[in-house]
């Protein structure tokens, strides 16, 4: 036990030592939660629109500045022709035309009605969507407006969980996941192979001390840092992002801590198959980065891929904690709604541990 | 031309480990055919619990028209609430439409009812849409109703939406670009930030200090080679998508190669800096990683810019990636040249600059 005991302290000393990494370990999280937090959104706003009628009647004229009213839109200014409409896409100076065909004047006459054309710059798709859906509702307000007297259902919206629709809600959770992750597993599995590849691990096995104390020496520091990063991302969310815990802050605890164990033992992992730095490091990217950045519902809602790809995406532990936390954290769920994902974790951990112990005693023979 | 032999030993180191050229090819690969599938973020697919507490022709006919939307997947249709609000819990369903009590009753007496709908918020796109739609289709109910009634809507309207440059709202194609960049980020920033901190390492910095190789000579021999691997890159990236996808750019390859030559150059040379300044390896690992989180997530690539709060568009306004991804979709969707990008050719030009003559000053030969 005292051995054990020496060998975290060398180690956290070995870490300590070093201010830029620990700079960076501890401070990263803050930053980029910070940043991402009110960064990443899919909030749309500031839509810019432009008008292409053959003449500013009055009608023309009202709608303008009825849309521009909205707090969504922006009117950018008239165009001439059908080809401006191109032209304004491309420099990026409009999202969204409204043309009106012909003579808007005699249309209101005629029996066909106002006739319309909407035109978005689709190279996004979900923004031209939802322009498209936007300017729809108002344009049926406006012309709906003056029919008093037939019936009507009119709805009104309510949103569960996230009242002001902030799109934090969604990403914090996945924000937590990746960067829990990646900092256990890549800073682990880094810090071993650099043993490694400098030498200084040949010393350590040669020394009396049995592997496994080794190892769980190597995964102190940074299991410390991992509690140190959990709890000042869950601080930041709560003061700085305004993100309600909701569920029980100690289940949120408890799942968290099994998932930083996970990370430790997927570095681990890692580190016992990998013999560089380099390689460990683009092992680490690629199976944990963007598998957690797209394949766990951060920010690609998981239901949209095909089904292949959702199974694949049950092995990437990012997504089994994402979905807990999000359950726990943003709905407030009680414990059994994330048995399965707790479960999923558990095993996954069991899983990591033992062939980590496996390969790494292996290679000592 | 001691600049040759130099980019040769670069070629040599590269080429000598086995596993670099193999994640060079697998990498993009893997990334191209299977991220398009996943990264989409298309709400096409809502699913809808209607609470019918009427029963009722009128109350059948809205959720009907619900179900009919193509937007909507009626998933559940019952009369109890409690029910309809497990489902989306549970995630089966994402929005709750509930039809009063005597819906119809209060249409046809006090002409007017209310619709309660309750979306599930923490995916705050869906919630948006999703309840956005909803109306439009109460909307549609209601004029639906006043012509069965006789009643003309004053103004009669019809309106035809034409999405330009991408007619089937594809999200592929809208990120397939991106993820492109997301590619020469990754190789062509991550692995010079590991050059020249390995030599430091490894110890062979020593040998190229003493010799009478000036820095902007060093330098260019580190830039060159991962510059043509951003080439060789995109190459594969472009001949993929299109196998795969039948996806080419509208525009002109011309434009995509003269913004990537500036782009490469920025990424290595910010690579270059971090590994100038890092004493070791995981120094210089966790702060490249940490810019590539920055480079990725705020850049546009998943999330738009236009999004985000303005302070963190100022910083996004710092933010290289987001000017070649801009491009990238500008050529391939809208098929737009150097003229329409002048902005971003500029922005670029100018981080290539300043990145790549910090590369050489910050480069000592003194240890």
């Amino acid at each position: 036990m005292k051995t054990l005991l020496s060998l975290i302290i060398k180690e956290f000393k070995l870490i300590f030592r070093d201010k830029w990494t620990i700079m960076i370990l501890i401070g990263m999280p803050i930053v980029e939660i910070a940043l991402f937090g009110f960064a990443i959104t899919t909030e749309i706003r500031n839509i810019n629109f432009a008008v292409l009628a053959p003449q500013h009647n009055e009608t023309v004229r009202q709608l303008v500045e009825r849309i521009d009213a909205n707090t969504y839109f922006t009117f950018v200014g008239y165009l001439d022709q059908t080809k401006d409409i191109d032209k304004a896409f491309r420099k990026e100076k409009a999202d969204v035309v409204l043309t009106f065909k012909s003579n808007v004047g005699k249309q209101e006459a005629s029996s066909k009605g106002v006739q319309l054309q909407i035109v978005t710059d689709a190279s996004n798709p979900n923004t031209a969507k939802t322009e498209s859906m936007y300017l729809m509702g108002i344009l049926k307000d406006y012309f709906s407006k003056t029919d008093i007297g037939a019936a009507g259902v009119t709805s009104s919206v309510r949103i569960l969980y996230n009242p002001q629709l902030k799109s934090t809600y969604n990403f914090v959770p996945g924000i937590m996941g990746l960067l829990l992750l990646l900092i256990c597993a890549m800073m682990t599995s880094i810090a071993i192979v650099r043993e490694k590849e400098v030498g200084t691990m040949e010393l350590l096995l040669v020394s009396p001390t049995r592997p496994i104390f080794v190892i769980l020496a190597k995964m102190a520091p940074y299991l410390t840092l991992s509690i140190i990063n959990y709890i000042t991302i869950l601080v930041l969310s709560v003061f700085v992002l305004q993100i309600p815990i909701v569920g029980s802050l100690f289940w949120l605890s408890v799942i968290s801590i099994i998932y930083v164990f996970l990370a430790l033992a997927i570095g681990l992992f890692i580190s016992t198959v990998m013999s560089t730095q380099v390689s460990a490091m683009i092992v680490s990217m690629a199976t944990l980065l963007f598998p957690t950045i797209l394949l766990s519902g951060m920010i690609y809602p998981l239901e949209n891929a095909p089904v292949i790809l959702q199974y694949v995406s049950c092995i990437f532990p990012g997504r089994w904690y994402i979905s807990a936390v999000r359950k726990i954290m943003i709905e407030g769920l009680p414990l059994h709604y994330v048995l399965t994902e707790i479960n999923v974790l558990i095993i996954m951990s069991v899983i990591m541990i033992t062939l980590s112990l496996k390969k790494f005693k292996h290679r000592l023979e | 031309m001691i600049l040759k032999y130099l980019i040769e030993k670069e070629f040599k180191q590269f080429l000598r480990n086995s596993f670099m050229p193999r994640i060079a090819l697998v990498f993009p690969t893997i990334i191209i055919l299977v991220f398009p599938w996943v990264a989409t973020m298309d709400v096409s697919n809502i699913n809808v619990s209607v609470v019918d507490r009427d029963v009722s022709t009128m109350s059948r006919r809205l959720s009907d028209k619900i179900a009919g939307s193509s937007y909507f997947n009626l998933t559940e249709y019952t009369d109890n609430y409690k029910q309809a609000l497990d489902d989306v819990e549970k995630g089966k369903s994402d929005i709750i439409v509930e039809i009063p009590q005597h819906f119809e009753r209060d249409l046809t007496t006090i002409q007017h009812a209310t619709v309660q709908i309750s979306s599930n918020g923490v995916n705050a796109l869906k919630g948006s849409i999703g309840s956005g739609y909803l109306q439009n289709i109460t909307a549609d109910f209601n004029a639906d109703l006043a012509t069965k009634q006789g009643v003309t809507v004053s103004t009669p309207f019809s309106v035809n939406i034409q999405d330009r440059y991408n007619p089937t709202l594809n999200f592929k194609l809208f990120m397939i670009p991106a993820l492109m960049t997301m590619i020469i980020i990754m190789l062509c920033g991550l692995l010079p930030a590991l050059n020249i901190v390995s030599e430091k390492e490894i110890g062979t910095i020593e040998q190229i200090n003493v010799t009478p190789v000036n820095k902007a000579a060093f330098i260019l021999s580190k830039l060159i080679p991962y510059w043509l691997m951003g080439f060789i890159i995109l190459t594969i990236c472009f001949i993929l998508a299109a196998l795969v996808y039948g996806y080419t750019p509208k525009g002109s390859f011309l434009t995509i190669y003269a913004i990537a030559i500036l782009f490469v150059l920025v990424m290595s040379g910010i690579g270059l800096i971090i590994s100038n300044y890092a004493a070791t390896m995981q120094q210089s690992l966790f702060m490249m990683f940490f810019f590539m989180m920055i480079f990725m997530l705020m850049s546009g690539l998943f999330t738009d810019v236009r999004s985000m709060p303005d302070w963190a568009q100022n910083i996004a306004f710092f933010n290289p990636p987001r000017y070649f991804i801009d491009t990238m979709r500008s050529v391939f969707l809208k098929g737009g040249n150097i003229a329409d990008n002048i902005h971003n050719f500029m922005m670029l030009s100018v981080f290539a600059f300043v990145t790549n003559i910090w590369a050489m000053l910050s480069y000592r030969k003194q240890v």
